[in-house]
């Protein structure tokens, strides 16, 4: 009798963790996902240094919950509770990344990801097994490392993101986007199908809406390049759009 | 970084990871022999002529943990041990049969429910985390669970093999193990279906003590002492 009352103990504080996480990723998620709407207000317009110094604002405060995470996982076996974080991670990468795109026009690397992802704590003496990195030199530090399969996903979903980024961006008369996008899509999308089923069954479901954003993108290009030649540039966003409509209706039908 | 290059380094994660559960599988199927045949052998004392020496079983049984001891030995050097809940679930199932068939054992010689660290002793396992390899307690639970349906079913065999003293002390036993389980505050998640089964074994057991009372059995077998129960 006396050991289930400890087990009860027991497993109510593991529950209790896994809520308060499952929590947290919902608040990543929330965050980042707004993270990425300003950023697609972000189209080389006036105001564009802003946008991006706002995203980062908004960025840090992700960070600042992806902290608290962190803090609950001191001691513990973070993948014991992966699945109540992961969605919130994935979230998180593709809003990082997205980011990172705007500003260099390149992947984001996970090494780089996970760089930004050391804390320092002011008054905490504990330090995990996870914060053993080798280039902080600081006894007061913690990380939390996001698993390659996270950051496949992660990047997965950022296509989706550029493609949205590439047709608005016609849409804006910016015809060099979109011929950048094509070429860095493309780029991911030779990795993803150099991974191909190695990776776990989530990276393959991704790699067929991949394939459909690449579509997009490409016939995009190629609408860009036929048409551009022949019609003024002002009336590129008309022609673009009646074109758009057309594919999306053929992939509904497919 | 190039777009290629990182995609190869991952791809390269991806393999290593791979090859880590390929060695784990085949620990974990070496297990599920032992475990397979500790069962075969711990089901004999539900056919008649397997009551009267139920030691010498357990005295073999025994034996059998000491492979397992060795097998498990291997399983630990086959992935970090910090990484314990990331390959959880490919022996999940193996050891939660483990720790029925060790519970099992024990309650056949002691009549006792063994502890969550006697186990993690047998399986030659620790008890916490923080030691190394370790047994969940969810684990413990379930196989713990496992060992209430066998005890229901060893309560109707011992009957019909002319032992009526034995389901009186099941009873009290699988009693004791339902009240400890209320005391969880179980999540909706596959140890909670479990433990939805409990009841019918508490069912099924009483039922059989009820068989036996009405018909004076139980006296005969508790030496006329009267109460059941």
């Amino acid at each position: 009798m006396t050991s289930f009352k400890s087990f009860q103990l027991e497993l109510d504080t593991r529950h209790d963790k896994y809520e308060r996480l499952v929590k947290l990723s919902r608040d990543i998620t929330i965050e980042s996902k707004r993270t990425i709407f300003l950023l697609h207000r972000y189209i080389s317009a006036p105001n564009g240094e802003e946008v991006l110094n706002e995203s980062e604002v908004k960025l840090d405060a992700v960070r600042w919950k992806i902290k608290q995470v962190a803090q609950e996982l001191i001691g513990e076996d973070m993948y014991q509770f992966h699945r109540a974080i992961s969605p919130g991670l994935q979230e998180y990468i593709e809003a990082v990344s997205f980011q990172y795109f705007i500003k260099t026009r390149s992947l984001i690397s996970v090494e780089e990801i996970n760089k930004q992802l050391i804390f320092t704590a002011e008054d905490r003496e504990e330090t995990t097994n996870m914060t053993s990195n080798s280039q902080d030199k600081e006894p007061h530090t913690w990380s939390l490392k996001v698993t390659p399969v996270d950051y496949l996903l992660g990047v997965a979903d950022l296509t989706g993101e550029l493609m949205r980024l590439c047709i608005s961006s016609v849409g804006n008369g910016d015809i060099d986007t979109p011929f950048e996008l094509s070429q860095f899509l493309c780029q991911i999308y030779d990795g993803f199908t150099f991974i191909g089923n190695t990776g776990p069954y989530e990276v393959s479901k991704k790699l067929y809406t991949l394939k459909q954003s690449l579509a997009k993108v490409e016939n995009a290009c190629y609408t860009l390049k036929v048409r551009g030649s022949e019609i003024p540039k002002h009336m590129l966003a008309d022609v673009f759009s009646t074109k758009t409509e057309l594919i999306d209706q053929e992939e509904g039908l497919s | 970084m190039s777009v290629s290059a990182m995609f190869v380094a991952l791809q390269g994660a991806l393999t290593a990871d791979q090859d880590i559960r390929e060695e784990i599988r085949k620990v974990v199927q070496a297990l599920e022999q032992t475990a397979r045949e500790m069962l075969t052998l711990l089901q004999g004392v539900h056919q008649g002529a397997g009551f009267q020496d139920i030691p010498k079983k357990c005295q073999k049984a025994r034996e059998h943990f000491g492979t397992v001891r060795t097998q498990m030995e291997s399983l630990k050097t086959k992935f970090p041990a910090d990484q314990y809940y990331r390959f959880h679930e490919h022996w999940r199932f193996v050891l939660q049969r483990l720790v029925f068939l060790a519970a099992f054992v024990v309650y056949l010689e002691t009549e006792t429910l063994v502890t969550r660290e006697a186990v993690a002793e047998i399986l030659g396992i620790e008890a916490d985390r923080e030691r190394g390899f370790h047994l969940d307690i969810e684990d413990y639970l379930s196989g713990v669970l496992t060992l209430a349906s066998e005890l229901a079913r060893l309560a109707v065999n011992s009957v019909t093999a002319g032992d009526y003293s034995r389901p009186l002390r099941i009873s009290t036993f699988i009693n004791e193990l339902d009240s400890g389980f209320r005391l969880l505050n179980l999540k909706n998640d596959s140890l909670r279906k479990r433990y939805d089964g409990l009841k019918y074994d508490v069912k099924k057991i009483e039922e059989v003590v009820y068989d036996l009372s009405i018909r004076g059995l139980n006296k005969e077998a508790t030496g006329g002492a009267g109460g059941e129960k």
